[in-house]
């Protein structure tokens, strides 16, 4: 349960690190910049860790993605909990060896006999004109990753919750932050309390569609379902919080009784996780639907930094609000 | 090297032991495959049976090993026990790893053999980590990160001994030097002639040894391994070695020079030490006949073990995916 307090992500973060720190003295920070003699992260996430538990526990590190990541491994194969951050999203690619051919796979190429209990804390985004590589949402390339689990907040409360059950779970997990919402403000977290993994909320309830989506299009689809309301549309918004695994019962269960279904996301539409979900929905609730599944995502072009570009490349609320409006009258689209 | 400490009589037989049991075990594992009762792609380590020896003589059961898909030799060395090794390399539920991981991700925690990895050059990102959990805790273990001389030119080597340098981590990196990445030679691959000589760039000693005298590489482990273990962080070690067969069972090695691997084979550092410590009186001919003979029947014990194993079943393919099973 939030309290009224409002709270921002950066702050949630932080909270949340410094609680499973404060907690477990197995809990590592690592990462370029986390110290605070380099001022604790870009945005200030890490602020005050190195100078609470010490810069043996919370280490900056050199601008060596595939180090970070590996030695986040090692200390994990020890019996750590390492956080390892890897700034942006996009710099995964530099260390996508570790993770995806190491990290999600040694439980399972061990036999069981090691484990790998790390989190990788990334951001990304668009919206901040940083073009091309500073701002993709890869999390259909992890999804697809046998081994890995996939955690995105929308707000503040979810963003601690969610953390803390990252570094206390027995798998490796990437934890994706989108950066423009790290300073929205938002109801402030339960400190202590951890949001179970897998679980998808319901950010609105409704009944004549439901919005899938995760991340800062959570806020979009909401802006979206307020808007149709005036025209007594009811949309139901699912917060997936988990992307994988991902909570299918939550999902199924609302797309039965709305019988429609919308996924949103901000990384590419080709192949995107839209695809998996609508997919799922499609398989099991075939004679449900009202409407075919539909997807909205971003355009199939690396982001464009020109601004124009750049606001019409992800899904809006505007987008949204008229591809629900269009499935209601059952328009091709 | 000067001042290299020496292996005593019964660290060197100790020595040999290991180095005949990595060739006998390659010997057989060339043999079984060849007959075709077993399936794998195989990456025969004969030839680099001093190094692991004489590392691992200086370790303990606690001190952590990483090491890669040409890493058997690592592995026995460091006491991986045959039957669970067999029954793993034969794909069979009694393997270590329950026969979901294979030659190439052979895998046993409790004699340290924590990650063998099939990525050229990921062994070393690894050993950094837990390297830096050994500092975190001070149990003063000390982490041996091996890898080839084709791996020393792959970006995580770099990223790898700059932060170990910098975090002055208790690891080893053991470079062996086996003249050859894959197919590619030494000489075509690496811009320098001693790999050695890239530690000055990372803030730790490096050496370049003779990787097939156990005198040298036991005295230079040594030395690496106390440095690591008194925390005054990590070291490069280059062991020059020569691989004698092709990259992997199956590639004849046409391209090796016919020439400088006629001159390895004649120089096989297993006969070689044999010879050795029965001339210097160091062991005779009857005990190590003995220590051969024991190996031969502990190798037909392995094989007929994983060999009469069964099969994992098949519900092992959603199991170790994460902690506990989805539905």
């Amino acid at each position: 349960m939030s309290n009224t307090t409002q709270s921002n992500i950066i702050q949630a973060l932080n909270a949340a690190l410094h609680d499973a720190m404060e907690m477990d003295p197995k809990v590592l920070v690592l990462g370029e910049e986390v110290g605070d003699f380099e001022e604790g992260g870009i945005v200030g996430v890490t602020k005050g860790l190195s100078t609470k538990f010490g810069d043996n526990r919370v280490r900056s590190t050199p601008i060596s993605e595939q180090a970070i990541i590996g030695a986040a491994i090692g200390a994990s194969l020890a019996g750590y909990r390492p956080v390892a951050e890897i700034m942006l999203m996009n710099f995964t690619t530099v260390a996508m060896d570790m993770i995806i051919n190491h990290a999600a796979k040694l439980r399972f190429m061990s036999g069981g006999q090691t484990n790998v209990p790390i989190v990788i804390r990334t951001a990304t985004g668009t919206g901040l004109s940083t073009g091309g590589q500073h701002c993709d949402y890869l999390e259909a390339w992890f999804a697809h990753t046998p081994g890995l689990k996939v955690v995105a907040p929308s707000n503040a409360a979810d963003a601690y919750g969610l953390l803390l059950s990252c570094i206390q779970d027995d798998d490796p997990c990437i934890f994706i932050e989108n950066i423009p919402s790290y300073w929205v403000p938002s109801a402030a977290p339960e400190r202590g309390v951890a949001i179970p993994l897998g679980k998808a909320r319901i950010a609105r309830a409704g009944e004549d569609i439901s919005v899938v989506t995760h991340s800062r299009l959570v806020g979009e689809a909401l802006a979206a379902a307020e808007l149709l309301s005036a025209d007594g549309i009811s949309a139901e918004v699912i917060d997936l919080r988990t992307i994988s695994p991902w909570d299918r019962e939550t999902v199924l269960n609302s797309v039965r009784k709305t019988g429609r279904a919308l996924v949103v996301h901000e990384a590419v539409k080709e192949f995107g996780i839209g695809a998996e979900i609508a997919s799922e929905i499609g398989e099991h609730l075939f004679g449900h639907l009202k409407a075919p599944v539909k997807r909205l995502g971003g355009a199939f072009s690396p982001v464009p930094f020109s601004k124009p570009l750049e606001s019409a490349y992800a899904p809006t609320r505007t987008d949204i609000e008229t591809r629900i409006r269009a499935m209601l009258r059952h328009e091709a689209v | 090297m000067r001042n290299l400490p020496k292996p005593d009589p019964a660290t060197l037989v100790d020595i040999y032991r290991k180095m005949t049991l990595i060739k006998q075990n390659d010997e057989r594992s060339i043999k079984i495959v060849k007959s075709g009762r077993l399936v794998m792609p195989y990456y025969s380590p004969r030839g680099q049976e001093v190094i692991p020896s004489a590392i691992s003589v200086n370790l303990t059961d606690e001190d952590y090993v990483c090491t890669i898909y040409r890493g058997i030799h690592d592995m026995l060395a460091k006491g991986f026990p045959l039957n669970d090794l067999w029954a793993e390399i034969a794909g069979r539920e009694t393997g270590t790893c329950k026969g979901k991981g294979g030659p190439m991700h052979l895998t046993y925690p409790s004699k340290g053999v924590m990650v063998t990895t099939g990525i050229v050059g990921s062994s070393m990102p690894i050993a950094n980590g837990l390297g830096w959990a050994s500092q975190l805790s001070g149990d003063k273990r000390v982490t041996i990160a091996n890898f080839g001389d084709g791996a020393a030119n792959i970006g995580a080597f770099h990223e790898s001994l700059n932060m170990a340098g910098l975090w002055k981590l208790p690891v080893v990196f053991v470079c062996q030097n086996n003249r050859y990445a894959e197919h590619t030679s030494f000489r075509n691959s690496t811009a320098v002639e001693k790999l050695a000589s890239r530690a000055a760039g990372y803030g730790m000693p490096g050496y370049t040894v003779d990787g097939n005298d156990p005198d040298e590489m036991y005295g230079i482990a040594n030395i690496a391994i106390e440095r690591a273990r008194s925390g005054e962080g990590p070291t490069l070690i280059e062991a020059i070695t020569f691989r004698f067969n092709g990259h992997v069972l199956g590639d004849a090695g046409g391209y090796i020079d016919k020439a400088e691997k006629a001159a390895a084979v004649a120089a096989d550092p297993v006969p070689k030490l044999r010879a050795r410590l029965i001339a210097e009186g160091l062991a005779s001919e009857e005990a190590l006949a003995s220590i051969e003979h024991q190996i031969e029947l502990d190798l037909d014990a392995a094989v007929a073990f994983a060999l009469g194993s069964p099969y994992p079943d098949i519900a092992e393919l959603k199991r170790d995916v994460f902690a506990h099973e989805l539905a």
